[in-house]
């Protein structure tokens, strides 16, 4: 299998580049996209914004932190791809992936590369609409100073590794399953909800937080969040973040590889 | 043209368009089932979240549990159902995008009747039989003092929710004939509109209030709950709201008929 090098470098960021451009020719969908994800972050800010009637504090959350972390989790809803597969997925059922196997280069990178062009893309126009808007609607609170900007820039570019080697493990399953469709659904609700989406999982009680933390999905939504509401100021806490979210990341791409290997010998071409 | 099929034939006919398309998934078993396990998991999140809301505070703006669980029982059995058998219709930006929508105006049959039929899923069917059961619980912990009224009105809201939710489903997806990359639009209010039936109107604020009476939401579970749980409305709506539900209903399939046939009629095949 085809190793490093600099020209190997060159062509993964082509390839996120590409990526980017690709996905910036579908205007009229991401401002649909954008649009639903900041009127589902009002529903969302005004259900939570309920229990604040009666409470000042969830788990150390304040109104003002639940609020901003509805309209950044909504943000990042399409940047990790919450719901979305690979493109991977359907050419392995098609068959298509015949035809990457012999080219020259590593699939998982390949798509990681692909992956991380989209990320961008989704970032600046997916991500940013939902917080602005809500900044307009609601007090937000924006990250304390420079250090935990950088270090939620830190914690997104892990986080989005950890997303796209979860997606990259569910559709190799397409070698065995072929139609992926079910899994990828299973797959997006237990992410959606175990990752802090649906709510901050501070809201969560005990026994049902430890199954989160246990899970990788906290550090694909939960920790960035948290990073950006200014809440591991502290280096040797933003450093934990950073160490858990790359234990994921490190795995989950380790089981991809695993996943790869054996589905490699699956793979039978047909002559006709 | 030909003479349209009688009611008896078109029910003939998605009956069998539905059969043939259920022995069709069922050749991918392992996907079917995973399916339909995740569709019934989608909507018993929607609960959990609620349940998990509820173990931070009592009562969510004055409502208890077992009256959310009432919401959001009726609101999702009806939803549910048009899950089942209209919801199809979000397939539409598929068909326009592919290509394969001029196939569904040249055979004798509706082209929605068609659509309907042809991808119709079984897996939905998930979500009825969860909605069934929060709807069962909740019956029973609601301090209600039942009589043939407030039961025939619970059998009322599901069915006007239906066409409700069915009808804003064919309006949303509509626009695909307009703008066929919109898809996630349509999100906002299907999904979005089941999102905010959930819970008490309320806690919304007052544009998002008067939207969903306007998209009127607000007449499949809320105004019509307040007279069954012996509430008032503390934003003033009048009492014969709770009433108007089925008035309603028959506006909203009438707009969804001009609707849909002004976007027939604006249809242009794809031109690649």
């Amino acid at each position: 299998m085809a190793g490093g090098g600099s020209g190997h470098i060159r062509l993964y960021r082509a390839v996120a580049g590409r990526s980017f451009r690709r996905h910036s020719t579908y205007r009229a969908a991401t401002l649909a996209g954008a649009f639903t994800n900041t009127v589902f972050g009002f529903i969302q800010v005004y259900v939570l914004l309920a229990v604040f009637r009666v409470r000042t504090d969830v788990g150390g959350l304040d109104a003002v932190d639940v609020v901003t972390f509805s309209f950044v989790t909504q943000g990042l809803l399409a940047v990790m791809s919450v719901f979305g597969s690979l493109e991977l997925a359907d050419r392995i059922t098609s068959g298509d992936v015949v035809s990457d196997l012999y080219r020259p280069f590593d699939l998982q990178s390949w798509w990681l590369a692909q992956d991380v062009g989209r990320a961008a893309f989704q970032l600046l126009f997916r991500g940013v609409p939902p917080f602005v808007v809500g900044a307009l609607a609601f007090d937000l609170r924006l990250p304390a100073d420079a250090g935990v900007w950088a270090g939620f820039a830190f914690t997104l570019v892990l986080a989005v590794g950890v997303g796209f080697a979860w997606r990259f493990v569910i559709s190799l399953s397409a070698f065995w399953l072929l139609d992926v469709r079910g899994l990828v659904q299973l797959s997006g609700l237990v992410f959606v909800f175990f990752s802090g989406f649906l709510l901050p999982l501070q809201f969560f009680p005990g026994p049902l937080r430890a199954v989160a933390d246990a899970l990788p999905f906290a550090s694909v939504v939960q920790l960035p969040v948290e990073v950006f509401l200014s809440r591991h100021r502290s280096l040797p806490n933003l450093l934990e973040v950073l160490a858990r979210q790359t234990a994921w990341l490190v795995v989950l791409l380790g089981l991809g590889r695993m996943c790869m290997a054996r589905a490699w010998h699956r793979v039978v071409v047909q002559g006709g | 043209m030909a003479e349209l099929p009688t009611l008896a034939e078109q029910a003939t006919i998605w009956r069998r368009l539905v059969g043939a398309r259920i022995r069709a998934d069922w050749q991918y078993r392992t996907s079917f089932v995973l399916f339909t396990v995740s569709q019934f998991t989608a909507a018993f999140l929607d609960i959990v979240v609620i349940v998990i809301l509820f173990s931070n505070v009592d009562r969510l703006a004055g409502w208890s549990i077992a009256e959310v669980a009432f919401l959001y029982g009726t609101a999702t059995l009806a939803f549910a159902l048009g899950d089942v058998f209209i919801s199809e219709v979000e397939l539409l930006s598929h068909h326009i995008r592919q290509g394969s929508f001029d196939r569904f105006l040249l055979r004798p049959v509706g082209p929605l009747l068609l659509l309907c039929g042809q991808e119709f899923a079984f897996r939905r069917a998930g979500k009825v039989f969860q909605a069934v059961l929060v709807l069962g619980v909740a019956l029973t912990q609601v301090p209600v003092d039942w009589h043939a009224g407030r039961a025939a009105m619970v059998v009322a809201m599901v069915g006007v929710g239906f066409v409700i939710f069915g009808g804003i489903w064919v309006i949303a997806s509509s626009v695909a004939f307009w703008a066929v990359e919109a898809r996630e639009l349509a999100n906002t209010f299907t999904y979005g509109g089941n999102f905010v039936s959930h819970y008490p109107l309320e806690i919304f604020s007052g544009w998002l209030r008067r939207l969903v009476t306007v998209v009127p939401i607000a007449f499949v579970s809320y105004h019509p709950a307040l007279w069954v749980l012996g509430r008032k409305d503390p934003n003033g709506a009048p009492g014969w709201f709770s009433f108007a539900g089925p008035l309603v209903a028959i506006a909203v399939v009438l707009v969804a008929r001009v609707v849909w046939s002004s976007g027939i009629r604006h249809y242009r095949s794809t031109g690649s």
